[in-house]
C-alpha cells in the first residue's frame, strides 16, 4: 500500500443515504481476476444516467466523494474499495460507514472520515452550492479542514491503522514478524479441532 | 481468584488472541492499539474474492500458512442448470478454473461443481461438520456470521484480508461492544426463523448493530432448530453487527454428531465438554440489549431497497412522511419509485413474477421441506418463474431421498443444481428491469437480482405461497 499523509481536493456529493456495496460496484463486474480495471464498474448503473452527480462536469477530477449516511453497507466485496480508488478519489466521507468496507479501506489506503450528521448535511448543502471547494484530509493530525468554511474538525482512525497509511505498511509483512507467538499459539489448540483435509 | 463474567462472544474471543511475545510487540511501535491478533480455525474461500488474494500471495512470494484450515468451493457465480458441462459464460468459467488452479498450487480441498460437498460456502461448513462451537470462522463473504449459529464468532472479510488469514492464519481485530438481542416468549403460529430476523431487523434498522457481536438468546430461540438458527444468524450482517451467535446446546451437538470432519469417540466427549461451557456467564451486563417478544415475528416482507425496510405480511406499504428523519423520508420515497409501489397499499396485492427459493439463508433441507409441504397439491399459476436452489450437493440428494424434487416439479416449481443463484444474479438466473421477485435470500439491494429488479424478501413458506397465488401471500391463504 501507498503511504497517504494528506487528501486535499475537491468533492463529489452524493446525496444518498444507504449506499451499498451492490451500488458501489454491481456484481457483474466482480467475475474478474485482476486487481485493476474496477473504476469502469463504480457506480455503473446510476452513472448511465447523464444527470447522475459523478457525470457533471465540476466534479470532473474530484478526490473526494462525499455521501450520505450507511455508506458502503452489505457485500464485503473489496471491488467496492477498488472501483472508488482506481476512479481517483482517495477519501469518503461519510455520517456512517459500512464496517466491513471501512476495515477494507484501511487494507487499501482509502481514508473513510466519520463525521456527525449535522456536518455531513452542512457539507452536502456547501459542496451543492459550491463544487470548486477543497476540502482537505489530514491523516497526520486526523482533522478534517474546510478552510472556506472554517470548518476544522477532528476525525477517528485506530492508530495502528494511521500508523500504516502514514508508513504505507502492508499489514500482512507486520502480522509475519509474529510467526513464532502464532506457531506457539497453535501448539494450544485443543485436539478434537477438526481439519478439512 | 473470581474472574468477570464475561459473555459467550467474550469467551470465544478471548480463546482465540494469540499472546504477543515482548520482542516483537517492540518490533512494531504502534502494538499498542487496540487490536488483537485473532487466531483463524477456519477459512472458507470461493471464486469470486479470492483470485486477487492468491495472485497477491504470488506476488509476495507467500503460500498458505494452514491449507488444512482452509476449504473451497464454487458457488458464486456457478450456473444451476448443466453443471456438468463447461460453464458457457466465459468470465464466470475462468474464475473458476482460476479457483481450481489456485486451491490446487496451494494444497487447499476445493470442492467442484458436480461434487456432493460443493454448495454455498456457508451450507458446506456446517454439513460437513467443519463448523463447530467454539470457533472462529472467516471467508471472504459477509454471510459467514451464518456459522455463528453454532455458538462461533464468524464474520466476513476482504480480499485483502482473505490474503492474510492465507498467510497467517490470523487477523489483527478491534475488540467490538457485546449486545444481546433476546427474544422471549413463542412464535406465533405460522412464522419461521427468518420472520425472526426480518422482524429483528424492522427494530434495529440495518445500522442498529454496527460495532457488535450479538447473541441471540431467550426461549424463541432456544426452540429453533439448527436451520433455523442458522437463518437467523446469517442476517446479522444486514442490521450491522459484525457477528451474531447463538450459545451451543443439545440442538447444536445432535446436529453435529457424526458428521464427517465433527470429532468422533473419545475426542467428541471431550469436545462436547468444553462446548458445554461456551455460554454467556450469569450476571455478565451487555453493553447492549434489545428485548423483543415472539410475537412480534409474525410472517414479515421488505418493501424497499434495503434489508431495514421490512414489515409485517398483514400491514401496508409506508408514507414517506412517516418518518421525522428526513434522510429516512427520502430513503422511503426512493425505495418506492424504485420498487414502484404506492403507500397505502397492501402487501397482499403486491403482484409477483419470479419467486426464489435458496441462497445461505434459506436453501438448507428444513427449508425446502418448509416450502415442499406448502406447494404439495398445488400449481405454481401461469407465467410466474419459479427457481428452487438447493444449497448444496448434499441437500439435493437429501432432497431427492425425501421426494421433494418431485413435489416442486409436479407443483410447476423449476427443480436446479445447488449454488448461490439469484442471491446475487452472477449468473445466468436474474431478474430482468422492472420484474418483481419473491425471494427467500437476504438482500433486497436496487439491481441486486439483476438491473432494474426489485426484491421481497420472505420465507420460504411464504415464497412457496406467493407462486401459487402470484401475489404475496401465506400459506393461510391457500385454504
Ligand atoms: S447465497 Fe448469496 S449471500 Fe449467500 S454466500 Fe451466496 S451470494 Fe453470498
Amino acid at each position: 500500500m501507498e503511504a497517504v499523509r494528506i487528501v486535499q481536493g475537491r468533492v463529489v456529493p452524493l446525496e444518498r443515504n444507504d449506499v451499498d456495496t451492490d451500488q458501489i460496484i454491481p456484481s457483474d463486474w466482480l467475475k474478474q481476476v485482476e486487481r485493476t480495471g474496477f473504476e469502469k464498474g463504480l457506480f455503473s448503473e446510476w452513472r448511465d444516467d447523464p444527470d447522475f452527480v459523478m457525470n457533471k462536469e465540476e466534479h470532473a477530477g474530484a478526490k473526494i466523494l462525499l455521501a450520505g449516511p450507511n455508506f458502503g453497507t452489505g457485500s464485503s466485496r473489496e471491488h467496492a474499495v477498488w472501483a472508488i480508488m482506481q476512479y481517483g478519489f482517495e477519501a469518503v466521507i461519510s455520517p456512517r460507514f459500512g464496517p466491513i468496507f471501512a476495515n477494507n479501506s484501511t487494507k487499501n489506503g482509502l481514508v473513510c472520515v466519520q463525521v456527525d450528521q449535522e456536518l455531513g448535511d452542512q457539507l452536502m448543502a456547501a459542496v451543492q452550492a459550491d463544487p470548486q471547494l477543497e476540502f482537505v484530509v489530514d491523516v497526520e493530525k486526523l482533522r478534517l479542514e474546510v478552510p472556506a468554511l472554517a470548518v476544522d474538525v477532528a476525525f477517528a482512525m485506530d492508530a495502528q491503522v494511521q500508523h500504516r497509511f502514514l508508513e504505507g505498511l502492508d499489514d500482512i509483512g507486520l502480522t509475519m514478524q509474529q510467526g513464532d507467538d502464532i506457531s506457539a499459539f497453535e501448539a494450544t489448540r485443543p485436539g478434537y479441532m477438526p481439519a478439512s483435509n | 481468584m473470581t474472574q468477570q463474567p464475561r459473555t459467550l462472544s467474550q469467551k470465544v474471543w478471548d480463546n482465540h488472541v494469540v499472546p504477543t511475545s515482548n520482542e516483537s510487540a517492540s518490533s512494531n511501535d504502534a502494538a499498542d492499539n487496540g487490536a488483537a491478533l485473532l487466531y483463524i480455525d477456519l477459512h472458507l474461500v470461493h471464486e469470486v474474492t479470492s483470485p486477487q488474494a492468491f495472485e497477491g500471495l504470488r506476488i509476495s512470494g507467500r503460500t498458505v500458512r494452514r491449507p488444512d484450515l482452509t476449504v473451497a468451493t464454487e458457488d458464486h457465480n456457478v450456473p444451476t442448470e448443466n453443471q456438468h458441462l463447461p460453464i458457457p459464460d466465459e468470465i464466470g468459467r475462468k474464475q473458476v478454473d482460476t479457483l481450481r488452479a489456485n486451491t490446487k498450487e496451494f494444497g487447499i480441498t476445493n470442492y467442484p461443481m458436480g461434487h456432493e460437498s460443493q454448495g454455498i460456502v456457508h451450507v458446506i461448513g456446517p454439513e460437513l461438520g467443519l463448523t463447530l462451537p467454539g470457533m472462529t470462522v472467516v471467508c471472504g463473504d459477509s454471510h459467514t456470521s451464518t456459522h455463528g449459529a453454532f455458538g462461533a464468532i464468524a464474520f466476513g472479510i476482504g480480499t485483502s484480508e482473505v490474503e492474510h488469514v492465507l498467510a497467517t492464519q490470523t487477523l489483527p481485530q478491534l475488540a467490538q461492544e457485546t449486545m444481546a438481542i433476546t427474544i422471549n416468549g413463542e412464535l406465533p403460529e405460522g412464522s419461521t426463523a427468518k420472520d425472526v430476523v426480518l422482524a429483528v431487523l424492522a427494530r434495529t434498522g440495518t445500522s442498529g448493530g454496527i460495532g457488535a457481536i450479538a447473541e441471540y438468546r431467550g426461549s424463541v430461540i432456544e426452540n429453533l432448530s439448527m436451520e433455523g438458527r442458522m437463518t437467523v444468524c446469517n442476517m446479522s450482517i444486514e442490521w450491522g453487527a459484525k457477528a451474531g451467535l447463538i450459545a451451543p446446546d443439545e440442538i447444536t451437538f445432535d446436529y453435529l454428531k457424526g458428521r464427517p470432519h465433527a470429532p468422533q469417540g473419545e475426542a467428541w466427549d471431550e469436545a462436547v465438554t468444553a462446548w458445554r461451557e461456551l455460554k454467556t456467564d450469569e450476571g455478565v451486563i451487555f453493553d447492549r440489549e434489545i428485548i423483543m417478544d415472539g410475537s412480534e415475528c409474525v410472517p414479515h416482507i421488505t418493501w424497499g431497497t434495503n434489508p431495514g425496510q421490512v414489515a409485517p405480511i398483514d400491514s401496508t406499504i409506508p408514507y414517506p412522511a412517516d418518518y421525522d428523519d428526513t434522510g429516512e423520508a427520502d430513503a422511503c420515497s426512493r425505495a418506492l419509485e424504485y420498487m414502484d409501489l404506492t403507500p397505502g397499499m397492501a402487501m397482499r396485492d403486491i403482484n409477483i413474477d419470479t419467486v426464489f427459493i435458496g441462497s445461505c439463508t434459506n436453501s438448507r433441507i428444513e427449508d425446502l421441506r418448509a416450502a415442499a409441504a406448502v406447494a404439495k397439491g398445488h400449481k405454481v399459476k401461469d407465467g410466474i418463474r419459479t427457481l428452487v436452489v438447493p444449497g448444496s450437493g448434499m441437500v439435493q440428494k437429501q432432497a431427492i431421498a425425501e421426494g421433494l424434487d418431485k413435489i416442486f416439479i409436479e407443483a410447476g416449481f423449476d427443480w436446479r443444481e445447488p449454488g448461490c443463484s439469484m442471491c446475487l444474479a452472477m449468473n445466468p438466473d436474474k431478474l430482468a428491469p422492472g420484474e418483481r421477485s419473491a425471494s427467500t435470500s437476504n438482500r433486497n439491494f436496487e439491481g441486486r437480482q439483476g438491473r432494474g429488479g426489485r426484491t421481497h424478501l420472505v420465507s420460504p413458506q411464504v415464497a412457496a405461497a406467493t407462486a401459487i397465488l402470484g401475489h404475496v401471500a401465506t400459506p393461510e391463504d391457500l385454504s
